[in-house]
């Protein structure tokens, strides 16, 4: 139903425009506009009764209309002032401490979303108050040209194709496509030195036989008598690696102590140095720091996407997304008592890769 | 007057430069219909405007660098700490930037403001059907704006650096990894080498500072010149038909009202930031790929994408020496994928199953087209489902629920909520119709009870506005399949019609049509009748849009019914 077939609806809605006929050019409170101006109003399409003016110049409801005046230009002037007020607040509030900012940004706010609010308001209360109400309806055309237009495009097209002599000679057309393929391809090699190829460099860790387990941040080593109580953790990396980047988003390790007896298979026990397990702290899944350790069911969880190994257990998948447990990094003491690498983790830590394999 | 003759002395030199006093006329004239829906896509211009300001300013103070630097600014608790150039110029803008941390946080607040105006639009689009011919490439270029929003917001929030934006630029880089083939060299190309490496945030900058807004600024300016082009769409009511658009003229009204409303968005940003604190980088810290807070959650319009990747279970393959994550890059990439695929070929398949190839400007009701609502809010179940899970952590805290368990609600509900849903909103959109008919039949109720001399009681019903009566009775029928009546003497189906795509066609028509019928006398007629009927005055026009076959049978029905 939604081709209409009928004639258009009435130009002009009853009751949205009361009186047209009254609000003629005759009667024109403030300034009234040149002639011309106001003739150009007058839409030549309005058939019947053209009125004047399709804006009526003044209110519905002139006693409305003399409020809300005086409720706009105080709104503005509220704005003004809070307008005013950001810039005192600008120049008179230092910052440089967190109190500080915080008064700062309250009353560069505050003043900052008044003027604005303030704003909105007096003109939306303009708009809906002192306004005229109206309702106008302007005819739409179909988008679709007219067949003559169509048709003398068309043969300004072909004519343009024609003296281009693109249609007329092949081995142009066909050597200019062959030009641009090239240049398309182009940018995208160009995109080459974006970064280094990945080689194996996903497949290696800092870690070597004899590397100390040093603590994250602090990159104080750990001496196996030191940490003793069952349920412990502990963030470690390599000694040396403490500030790069590179090497902790591969090599940071999670220590956890456990009673000797709770660890079970697929946990390399060659691999624990009396119930001292570590495992690779970057989630199989996508990378992040499995950080979350829960002592009583030696749960490891991923803070990400909740993927859940079991410490006990070989860091195996208990839950979550995650494919593959957390690689294990063998370790044992070194002649002084501290926690070292027995080597590299025997398999790629962090999220899998197509090469992976 | 003076100021009459100077406007009139800059307009006459402007004209004879530019001829604009035709093009102008027009342009002060056009029509705006009102609709309170209307303001959505609004927002998101103005929220974008205010992205631009907002950005330039933040641009004069942060340092996109990852160089890394030793703080010794004015946030006491991080003295000392090792953290990145780009981190460090961020707390600068926080506490050493009269006015930084406010244009900080409006600007975080308006990019989600920005994000969640752009879904609202859409669904708004898609729900009134204001994507149909002529829309459809505005609709198109509205996935492209949605998309490239997604992204801006992504790359921008991960500058600063911090904790939580780390995370997630850890799982975007195992995201790229996990695609076959090409993944491990996209991301050693994006990260410029091994994660995090010194490049990403430079990258991120200038592709959030300068591509991505220019494209978005480039395809908003298409966006708006062909909804000016085609006018815009209008609601349904007295007068309104797809040959006129009804409403205010531009100016002085349409820009007096868009006016307020930028300052509103504003001043509403800026209320926000003051009293609602948003990303306080200053608390997560800065980031280290060796720790990880517990309650990360990405912005709001990345939720859903997390979510998808929490939901998922661990399936991965590794065959002949190659690994495919399907736990990582299904996820990651068909339910979003998915749903603006289907999004931007759904006005084409419409049209294909319809056969409606006519121009729509008034739009439906969403309880007049019951099928497209009812796969849309399937749709919005879907999203809505992944989108919560993406926050399941948050909600197992605060509601008690244990964590694993809303993993295992979300994977099932995710296929049986949206069937539900479809069937719900259908049966909702029916019955809203019946209530629509009814309405259209009876009147409205009165509450007055009348006793007719025979001793009868009856209810007093109005008849329904002349305005509602116009927003009710008006839908657009598709114009039928070729089959019905283009059958030849000997039966044999419209050419479209044949064959099992022709037989897919015409399930899926009847599909998609489904819809009360008004009685043929619920246009003009039955107006009409109820009105005589009821003694009450009727405007002669009550329906513009009626059907064309209204007039007829409706007196008769209408004088039954008024006796």
């Amino acid at each position: 139903m939604t081709e209409i077939n009928g004639p258009e609806g009435p130009e002009q809605p009853a009751g949205n425009t009361p009186d047209e006929a009254a609000v003629g050019p005759r009667r024109v409170v403030g300034t009234p506009p040149p002639a011309q101006a106001r003739a150009l109003l007058v839409r030549p399409e309005d058939e019947e009764k053209a009125p004047d003016r399709e804006l009526p110049s003044e209110p519905d409801d002139l006693v409305l209309a003399k409020k809300a005046e005086k409720l706009v230009a105080s709104l503005f002037i509220l704005a003004m002032l809070a307008g005013f007020g950001f810039i005192a607040a600008y120049i008179g509030l230092e910052v440089h401490s967190l109190d500080a900012v915080l008064r700062s940004n309250l009353a560069l706010g505050l003043s900052m979303a008044v003027a604005f609010l303030a704003l909105g308001a007096g003109a939306v209360i303009w708009v809906r108050h002192l306004m005229p109400e109206v309702e106008l309806t302007e005819a739409r055309k179909p988008l679709r040209s007219s067949p003559e237009d169509k048709a003398a495009f068309k043969e300004t097209f072909t004519e343009g194709a024609d003296a281009s002599q693109f249609v007329k000679r092949p081995i142009l057309r066909r050597t200019l496509i062959a030009a641009t393929v090239p240049v398309a391809v182009a940018p995208i090699v160009l995109l080459r030195d974006m970064g280094p190829l990945p080689g194996t460099s996903l497949r290696h860790t800092a870690w070597r036989k004899g590397t100390r387990l040093v603590q994250a941040v602090t990159g104080v080593p750990v001496l196996a008598t030191d940490f003793v109580t069952p349920g412990g953790i502990l963030t470690v990396v390599p000694e040396g690696t403490l500030s790069d980047d590179e090497e902790l988003a591969k090599s940071t390790v999670l220590l956890i102590k456990l009673r000797p007896e709770q660890l079970e298979k697929p946990t390399v026990m060659n691999w624990t140095v009396n119930g001292t397990v570590a495992y690779s702290k970057i989630c199989t899944h996508l990378g992040c720091p499995a950080a979350l350790y829960e002592q009583t069911t030696h749960h490891i969880l991923c803070p990400c996407h909740q993927s859940t190994f079991d410490a006990a257990r070989g860091a195996a998948v208990i839950f979550g997304p995650a494919a593959r447990p957390l690689p294990q990094l063998p370790i044992t003491t070194d002649s002084e008592g501290y926690l070292v690498a027995q080597s590299d983790f025997h398999e790629p830590v962090g999220p899998s890769f197509w090469e992976r394999g | 007057m003076s100021i009459e003759r100077g406007l009139e002395g800059v307009g006459t030199w402007l004209d004879d430069r530019f001829h604009g006093a035709k093009g102008l006329r027009t342009f002060f004239r056009k029509i705006f219909p009102d609709h309170w829906t209307f303001l959505l896509g609004e927002i998101a211009l103005y929220s974008f405007v205010i992205l631009l300001l907002t950005g330039t300013f933040l641009t004069f103070f942060f340092q996109p660098s990852m160089t890394s630097v030793t703080y010794h600014g004015s946030y006491v608790p991080l003295h000392g700490v090792r953290m990145s150039e780009a981190y460090a110029s961020t707390l600068n803008i926080s506490f050493d930037v009269r006015g930084g941390l406010l244009m900080r946080q409006i600007h975080h607040w308006a990019a989600d403001l920005f994000m969640a105006a752009i879904f609202a639009h859409m669904l708004r689009i898609f729900f009134t059907g204001a994507y149909r011919k002529p829309r459809e490439v505005n609709w198109l270029i509205g996935i492209v704006l949605l998309t490239l929003g997604l992204l801006e917001g992504l790359f921008g929030y991960s500058l600063p650096d911090d904790l939580l934006s780390g995370a997630g630029l850890r799982i975007l880089e195992g995201v790229l990894q996990s695609i076959p083939v090409v993944g491990t060299y996209l991301a050693y190309f994006l990260f410029g080498g091994p994660f995090p490496g010194h490049d990403i945030v430079p990258r991120l900058y200038i592709l959030h500072v300068l591509l991505i807004p220019g494209l978005i600024l480039a395809l908003v300016t298409a966006h708006l010149f062909i909804m000016f082009h085609q006018k815009h769409t209008q609601m349904p009511g007295p007068g309104r038909t797809d040959r006129n658009v009804v409403g205010a003229p531009m100016y002085p009204y349409f820009m007096a009202k868009t006016g307020a409303f930028f300052f509103f968005i504003f001043g509403f940003l800026a209320l926000a930031s003051t009293f609602a604190q948003i990303n306080p980088i200053w608390l997560y810290g800065p980031y280290t790929p060796t720790a990880m807070s517990a309650g990360s959650q990405p912005d709001f319009y990345m939720g859903m994408l997390e979510g998808a990747l929490r939901v998922m279970v661990p399936w991965e393959w590794n065959v002949a020496g190659h690994t495919f994550s399907f736990n990582v890059f299904l996820p990651a990439l068909v339910p979003l994928g998915a749903i603006f695929t289907a999004a931007a070929f759904w006005p084409f398949i419409e049209q294909w199953i319809t056969g409606d190839r006519r121009e729509h400007h008034v739009n439906d009701r969403p309880r007049n087209a019951p099928t497209r609502t009812a796969l849309g809010i399937a749709v919005v179940t879907f999203y809505g489902i992944l989108w919560a899970e993406g926050a399941n952590d948050i909600l197992a805290d605060h509601f008690a629920v244990p964590l694993y368990l809303t993993t295992r609600i979300a994977q099932v509900t995710m296929f049986v909520g949206p069937v539900v849903a479809y069937i719900l909103t259908k049966r909702i959109c029916l019955g809203l119709q019946r209530k629509d008919a009814h309405l259209l039949e009876h009147g409205v109720e009165t509450g007055i009870i009348r006793q007719l001399p025979n001793g009868e009681y009856i209810e007093e019903t109005r008849p329904v506005s002349e305005e509602k009566r116009a927003a009710l009775v008006f839908r657009s029928k598709p114009p039928g399949l070729p089959s019905s009546g283009e059958e030849d003497e000997n039966g044999v189906p419209a050419p479209e019609m044949r064959g099992a795509l022709g037989k897919v066609r015409a399930r899926l028509y009847n599909i998609v049509t489904e819809s009360v019928e008004l009685e043929p006398s619920h246009g003009n007629g039955h107006g009409d009748g109820h009105g005589n009927g009821h003694g009450a005055d009727h405007a002669p026009a009550a329906v513009t849009s009626g059907e064309p076959t209204g007039t007829g049978s409706g007196t008769g029905e209408g004088d039954q019914h008024g006796s």
